[in-house]
């Protein structure tokens, strides 16, 4: 599903990711893990071109990301959960998920407020569907994040750091919502700090250390037996 | 001589007249210079540098140059350039398009900073739902960022209206004109000068409510 080669990025002078190779198979959930700095945001931020790429190969569902004709067909495939959620304010929960279906995929009015209206309901905010974000509690404003690139149906769904800006009691909910979304099988690549769902929910763990996959493998595994010292010196830090 | 205070009233249907001329020239000017605006603050955002920077230039001149040298340079400069004689009230299409340029580069850098004010992460968060620059503009970004230029695009609205006055200097019979006529078949300068202060006042307070009005409204929706 994605296939990453010798990625490269560089902001002017200095190299945040040096050679990152992966691939991520269809239904597949990677989580990816390192401590700040180390470019992991970075590297889920090329995987949908919000940061272009500075040398390399991504190629998602047998499309090159290096064409730029492709980056708007890709990025309707690949949805985008943000850390601070970027919701638009001015819009009810409801229309957050309605808009984009009807702009970029010409569904219809019906079509969409269809869709919308289930993907509001499986996140749990059917309740919701007319208030504003600024109405909305952290965690809700983030399942109707999530709603909003689900409606979409993208093929891939991308996590930045989905819980890092929430409450601790409001982190459940969302991955709640995102442990639902991997048992239907969606293929997702989810940046986080959460180690639990990382370990119960991912099928791989990534770990990126000064813009380098440093280790990967099943999570569980990683976790007991780190082999890499950098792995291990960054999980006796967190765990 | 004695001043005649009661000439203020007296004249006062000129002066109105006056004062609807000034309002024809600042509300057309304020539209069509926001339009304009709009396109010289995109163009200026623009990744394309002749267009970026002709957009530079153009705020850049007419932000640094006086209205009234700008209206003189398109009143008499442009036809001598281009060598046809002024047509009968070519003063008031000089004077729209004057007030039209003027207010376009100044409502162009308040649409800049309104547009600039919104969280990079909406344009992100709509692109990456594989909306085109054009779309998230248009549905994301503009909608919020006219929220925030409303009260600086109401004072712009203001200053427009008093900057309007300068228009007096190429004969269109705005309120100051209508007042220095009556000035000078009266001889009174104080009493007509004073109510056509008066009626400007009461015009840019009149607006300023209007302005805080609205302003009040947007913010209620979010």
């Amino acid at each position: 599903m994605i296939k990453v080669k010798n990625l490269h990025k560089s902001f002017g002078r200095l190299e945040v990711l040096k050679g990152i190779n992966i691939h991520i198979k269809e239904q597949e959930v990677v989580v990816v893990i390192g401590a700040s700095g180390s470019g992991k945001s970075t590297f889920l931020r090329c995987l949908n071109k919000l940061e272009d790429i500075t040398s390399g190969e991504i190629i998602i569902d047998g499309i090159s990301l290096n064409s730029d004709a492709n980056v708007n067909l890709i990025r309707r495939e690949v949805g985008m959960v943000f850390q601070r959620f970027n919701l638009f304010p001015h819009m009810t929960a409801l229309e957050n998920v309605t808009l984009a279906p009807q702009i970029v995929r010409k569904a219809s009015k019906k079509e969409a407020l269809e869709i919308g209206l289930e993907l509001m309901n499986k996140v749990g905010l059917a309740d919701k569907i007319n208030e504003y974000p600024r109405r909305l509690s952290g965690g809700q404003q983030q399942r109707v994040a999530i709603a909003r690139a689900l409606a979409m149906k993208p093929k891939v769904m991308l996590f930045d750091e989905p819980t890092s800006a929430l409450d601790p009691e409001m982190v459940g909910e969302v991955l709640a919502v995102m442990r639902d979304l991997a048992r239907e099988g969606m293929t997702m690549v989810v940046v986080t700090h959460e180690m639990g769902f990382a370990r119960e929910v991912g099928d791989r763990l990534v770990f990126i250390d000064d813009g380098v996959v440093a280790e990967e493998g099943d999570p569980v595994e990683v976790f007991n037996n780190p082999k890499n010292p950098r792995t291990q010196a960054f999980l006796s830090k967190i765990l | 001589m004695v001043i005649d205070w009661g000439l203020g009233i007296e004249n006062l249907p000129i002066l109105l007249r006056g004062a609807k001329i000034t309002i024809q020239f600042t509300v057309v000017s304020v539209f069509l210079g926001s339009i304009l605006g709009l396109f010289f603050a995109l163009g200026r955002m623009s990744r394309i540098p002749i267009l970026k920077y002709f957009c530079v230039g153009y705020i850049d001149f007419f932000r640094g140059t006086p209205l009234l040298v700008q209206i003189l340079l398109i009143y008499v400069g442009v036809p001598h350039l281009f060598g046809f004689t002024m047509p009968d009230n070519y003063q008031y299409i000089a004077g729209y398009i004057a007030l039209s340029l003027n207010c376009a580069a100044y409502t162009a850098e308040i649409f800049r900073s309104g547009i600039q004010s919104i969280d990079p992460g909406q344009m992100e968060a709509a692109r990456s739902l594989g909306m085109t620059q054009y779309q998230a503009m248009r549905y994301i970004i503009l909608p919020q960022a006219f929220k925030v230029v409303v009260p600086p695009l109401g004072n712009e609205f203001i200053a427009m209206l008093k900057d309007s006055s300068l228009l007096a200097f190429i004969a269109i019979e705005d309120l100051l004109y209508s007042g220095k006529i009556i000035v000078g078949r009266t001889f009174q300068p104080m009493p007509i000068y004073l109510t056509v202060a008066l009626i400007y006042l009461f015009m840019t307070m009149a607006l300023s409510l209007l302005v805080n009005y609205t302003e009040r409204r947007l913010g209620k929706s979010d």
